[in-house]
């Protein structure tokens, strides 16, 4: 924002300069964010196509890649039903809000050094909060439908989000305690020098505990499997989007699959390093540097890791659902803070083998988890052929 | 660190999401105008009852659920004050030290020893035992 700020023309009164500045980054964010969806839903048909040994989308465009476009124009072309009974206004704010609630997070996410909109020393604390808005809208959209199922989904997906932003705030508080700020690029900085300086590999291998509650909590706050009873269409049809129609379902997903992308950015920042490069050397081609790419890169990934958990585990009761928040994560959350507080006083720079411990064994496991896919997919495939001849 | 740039002044900063709420809106202002210029609306009252699997909808939508949602609200109420209030305890957590973490201790102490009364009492469970025997 203060490089665009720099650029307006100085004889400008600052507040006109400040705010035009702030809107062409929002432009800009926007922009990204309403055209991300279009990108991630075809990624997860195409991630849920091979999960299931078949193909996915493949008609519309190279590889079925226009889909999600003509999915969305298609949206934009059907009624709009107010169903009967139902408080309309109420029912048109809510997927308003989700939006507005999804979209927002955006204004701190570090996409590399200068490239944020704005820093604000209250980063964290303004990511939890901006996101419990669309909890607002969800409980909204299903009060104000007048259906059964719309209100039960609502409900759920309320005592689902509440509950689960607990675990998540004791996760956050284990990585403020070892920073001393809010502030997202404060954290990112704080995690410089490669891969082996990651907040995942501190303390190993009490870190990687925190990033696992962590990411199971922000899964749960965007409702998605296997804590995607909100929406459960085996017992609720669509849980609170049952009745909307045409672009308010659209913005539903958008919420959602924004939602998922902020998850996903922010675990990066805290855990894996933000826009770091895994290796200094990484960090800039030329003059060039590479900080959006490494932050976007590690938030797609852990959003394929979202896809593929969608894709392998059942869902969850709603008894289970709140046994794993508040008997599970709660108890090793409040522990975890305890033991961090802890060793951040006696260990201030980490544990003496946090450097050369925790990244070989992770990359050792995703070593052999690629390989054991690899020979089960060779083995399906094997067996394909063998049942078809 | 941009912070030597003039905008980086409180409230300016803050700014940034005035303009990211005010461009929000708009996107999403606009594209509902856009979508009602577009869309066709023929409507019937049977297109308009709310879905209930093709059954007629019985009565009003608005009816009575599960009491546990209210228990865990307020469950979660508790919960998110102490987050609230450890949040600033965790910022200064590393200047102020062994203290801070003894302070932290106590509190931390007295909302598990609240966490495992509320185990024991069952309230916990979705179904409670108590009302299983009722």
């Amino acid at each position: 924002m203060d490089f665009i700020y720099g650029l307006l023309p100085a004889d400008l009164p600052t507040w006109v300069r400040v705010l035009g500045a702030g809107i062409a980054c929002a432009v800009i964010g926007v922009t990204a964010m309403a055209l991300g969806p279009l990108l991630y839903v075809y990624a997860e048909t195409k991630v849920a196509g091979f999960m299931q040994d078949r193909i996915g989308p493949k008609r519309v465009g190279p590889h079925g890649l226009l889909q999600t476009v003509a999915d969305a124009v298609k949206l934009l072309f059907k009624e709009a039903i107010y169903p009967a009974g139902a408080d309309k206004k109420l029912f048109i704010l809510a997927p308003c809000l989700v939006v507005v609630g999804a979209f927002l997070s955006f204004v701190v996410l570090p996409f590399g050094s200068r490239m944020q909109a704005v820093d604000l020393n209250i980063g964290l604390f303004y990511v939890v909060a901006v996101s419990s808005l669309s909890t607002v809208g969800l409980i909204m959209a299903g009060w104000a439908s007048n259906n059964k199922y719309a209100l039960f989904g609502a409900m759920r997906s309320a005592a689902q989000i509440v509950s689960y932003e607990i675990p998540a705030m004791m996760s956050l508080l284990t990585i403020v305690m070892i920073v001393g700020s809010l502030s997202l690029q404060e954290v990112v900085w704080a995690q410089q020098g490669g891969l082996q300086s990651w907040f995942l590999f501190r303390f190993f291998p009490i870190m990687p505990v925190v990033a696992i509650v962590f990411f199971t909590a922000g899964l749960a706050e965007c409702n998605r499997a296997p804590f995607d009873i909100p929406e459960a269409e085996s017992e609720l049809v669509a849980g609170f989007h049952t009745e909307y129609s045409g672009f308010f379902f659209a913005m539903f997903f958008m919420a959602e699959y924004t939602e998922m992308l902020v998850i996903s950015a922010v675990t990066s920042v805290l855990f894996l390093g933000g826009w770091w490069a895994p290796h200094p050397a990484l960090q800039q081609i030329g003059s060039v540097g590479l900080g959006p790419f490494w932050l976007i890169a590690k938030a797609w990934f852990l959003m394929f890791v979202m896809m593929w958990l969608r894709w392998t585990l059942p869902r969850l009761r709603v008894d289970q659902l709140m046994y794993v928040a508040w008997k599970v994560l709660l108890p090793i959350g409040l522990t975890l803070v305890v033991l961090v507080g802890g060793l951040v006083l006696w260990f201030p720079d980490g544990f003496a083998w946090d450097g050369w411990v925790g990244w070989p064994l992770t990359l050792a496991l995703f070593g052999f988890l690629f390989v054991v896919m690899q020979r089960a997919i060779r083995w399906s495939r094997k067996r394909a052929v063998e049942m078809a001849a | 660190m941009p912070s030597a740039a003039p905008s980086a002044s409180y409230l300016t900063s803050h700014s940034a999401i005035l303009a990211f709420l005010l461009v929000v809106v708009g996107f999403v202002a606009v594209n509902l105008v856009l979508w009602k210029i577009i869309r066709p609306s023929r409507f019937s009252e049977e297109k308009l009852t709310t879905y209930e699997c093709g059954e007629n909808p019985t009565g009003s939508a608005w009816i009575q659920f599960n009491i546990r949602f209210y228990v865990f609200a307020l469950l979660f109420i508790i919960f998110d004050v102490e987050a609230v209030f450890l949040l600033p305890w965790a910022v200064v957590f590393r200047e102020i030290g062994p203290l801070a973490f003894l302070e932290g201790l106590v509190f931390i102490a007295i909302l598990a020893i609240a966490l495992a009364y509320v185990w024991r009492k069952g309230d916990l469970e979705w179904v409670r035992t108590e009302d299983r025997q009722v």
